[in-house]
């Protein structure tokens, strides 16, 4: 087959961006301003009007009541609740951390009765909905009425009414623990996963140990993977913490429901408590941002683009 | 003399697969054994096996007269407890065709981090070392590099460092030229012909002919399993099944 002729359909711009050979030297596109797309400025200003009008509307309508919203932003019964959800969501998403990690190693065991009951785990406690926990674990006296623990020879050396024991507070950490427990456990599994075999082997092929493998070879790749996840999961289970309310808990919601309760100022109560929430999520958002850019040191590298050894030099420049 | 490495009658099933099937030999102290065969002849296979990496299925390996993975009882065995398996792990070192060096140390910290965990170096007597390994294999001021800024070559260089910092009585090299490109591979073989000089035992699994002629005195080859014939490394000859191999594993 011959080639085709050389025609105006196979020149790039068409004729009118030819251009004699003298002056092609000339030519330098260094000098061109380039301008955003269409489609990407118009949006913006759309928005940003959109958003100014937003603005503007919620500070002239006097419903907002932004007064009564700055009397209780700090008030001592806001702070109390907003300590209560913070340390009820960092305490259940610890222990759930900690019983994903175990359920996810045993479900790499070798031994499939193993892996099945940490199947078992994960199916069951993610089926069941947070809030029906809740009300399970509180209402555990039913079943129980007493907690005896016996050993032979030494007899009895505890005995205690159950409901003196498992508090609302004990409720609230038992239900959501088991609950991010299995969340956790599938963040933990995907985690263990993204790291190559060929890591183990090597760290093996060395006569390391296993827990040595663990914590110094596997856990740590896998932390770039985990950490994502996992703080969305902490930031959800900040939202979940409001449930607790159920138990008579005075979480940050709570707190705020009991203030409107007598006064009726519900608009801007829930609107000191969407500002702490936006507030200590952005928070953990932050953080979470320094721990990924730590536990991906070393693995980022990976691309030979001109923008990362641009990054490498101006290290390099630094130091 | 008592050989460093004896197989006696070793094999190794993936179902119906025979993947070693009854191989026996030895290695001399300080002799360096080049195994060849084409894709898929065991050879691989047989180097995790000594390392443990996997399980043989049938017959013996013994390392300085020492059984490895079992406890003989005289009239029984025993498996040995993980503990006792990782010890005679170290006793040897292993660098694998796609390096397997850790990403998130540095090059130094990939060396250090074995002796430092099992407690033979201390702090300062690591940080000496792993230079002076670094420095052997000409990257001294790589040290404090990850391994993703490193080239192919380079890495494999830190990974044949690595797996000598706990001074292991063999080492075992699984393709290590094979997934670099040609630039790199001149310096891991000058590397591999220096230590076989210095007297290092070797068993170097490879494809290509010529670096087995370079670094080996004896040859080993394996065909389906099986091991097809030996003899000292001048007997050595390409087969067109040694040609047609690497293009197979460059997946």
């Amino acid at each position: 087959m011959s080639r085709p002729a050389s025609t105006e359909v196979g020149q790039a711009g068409g004729p009118g961006n030819r251009r004699d050979p003298l002056t092609r030297a000339a030519v330098d596109v260094g000098a061109v301003r380039h301008r955003p797309p269409v489609s990407q400025w118009l949006p913006t200003v759309l928005l940003t009007i959109a958003l100014l009008g937003l603005v503007v509307y919620a500070a002239n309508n006097p419903r907002f009541e932004w007064d009564v919203v700055a009397k209780y932003f700090f008030a001592p019964q806001i702070l109390q609740g907003l300590a209560l959800t913070i340390a009820l969501g960092v305490l259940c998403t610890a222990i759930g951390i900690v019983i994903g990690t175990l359920v996810a190693i045993m479900r790499s065991a070798d031994f499939a009765p193993l892996r099945w009951f940490a199947m078992a785990y994960t199916g069951f406690f993610r089926a069941i909905p947070p809030l029906v926990q809740l009300l399970f674990w509180y209402n555990l006296a039913y079943l129980q009425p007493f907690i005896r623990i016996e050993l032979p020879w030494l007899g009895t050396i505890f005995d205690a009414r159950t409901n003196d024991i498992v508090t609302p507070l004990l409720a609230a950490v038992i239900g959501l623990s088991l609950h991010e427990g299995a969340y956790q456990s599938e963040i933990m599994r995907a985690g263990f996963l993204s790291v190559p075999a060929g890591q183990r082997e090597a760290a093996r092929a060395l006569g390391l140990g296993a827990a040595t493998i663990f914590f110094r070879v596997t856990l740590p790749q896998a932390l770039v993977a985990i950490i994502p996840p996992t703080g969305s999961n902490l930031v959800g289970t900040m939202k979940a913490i409001s449930l607790v309310s159920v138990l008579g808990l005075t979480d940050l919601l709570h707190s705020a429901e009991i203030i409107y309760g007598q006064t009726y100022e519900v608009v801007p109560l829930l609107i000191v408590v969407c500002a702490w929430y936006v507030i200590v999520v952005s928070l953990l958002q932050f953080v979470q941002g320094h721990v990924e850019s730590y536990v991906q040191r070393g693995l980022r590298l990976t691309t030979n683009s001109g923008r990362t050894i641009a990054k490498k030099r101006r290290k390099e420049g630094s130091k | 003399m008592n050989p460093v490495l004896e197989l006696h009658h070793v094999s190794k099933h993936f179902g119906d697969i025979r993947a070693v099937d009854d191989v026996s030999f030895s290695v001399e102290r300080g002799e360096v054994v080049a195994l060849v065969g084409p894709s898929g002849s065991g050879k691989s296979t047989l180097v995790r096996c000594i390392q443990q990496l996997e399980a043989i299925d049938g017959g013996s390996i013994f390392l300085d007269g020492e059984l490895l993975g079992y406890r003989d009882h005289g009239d029984r065995l025993t498996p040995l407890r993980p503990r006792e398996v990782a010890r005679q792990r170290r006793a040897v070192g292993m660098v694998f065709q796609q390096f397997h060096l850790f990403p998130h140390r540095t090059a130094l910290q990939n060396i250090t981090e074995a002796p430092r965990r099992l407690g033979l170096w201390s702090r300062e007597e690591a940080a000496e070392k792993a230079f002076e390994l670094l420095d052997k294999f000409g990257l001294r001021d790589r040290s404090g590099n990850y391994p993703s800024e490193l080239s192919g070559g380079q890495q494999q260089r830190v990974a044949i460092a690595r797996a000598l910092a706990l001074s292991p009585t063999m080492l075992m090299l699984d393709e290590p030229t094979s997934a670099l490109d040609p630039a790199s591979v001149a310096g891991v073989v000058r590397v591999v012909r220096e230590l076989a000089d210095e007297g290092t035992t070797m068993l170097v699994v490879t494809h290509q002919i010529d670096f087995a002629q370079r670094v080996a005195s004896r040859f080993i080859r394996m065909g389906e399993g099986r091991l097809v014939a030996q003899g000292p490394i001048a007997e050595l000859e390409e087969t067109e099944a040694d040609r047609a191999a690497p293009a197979e594993v460059e997946a």
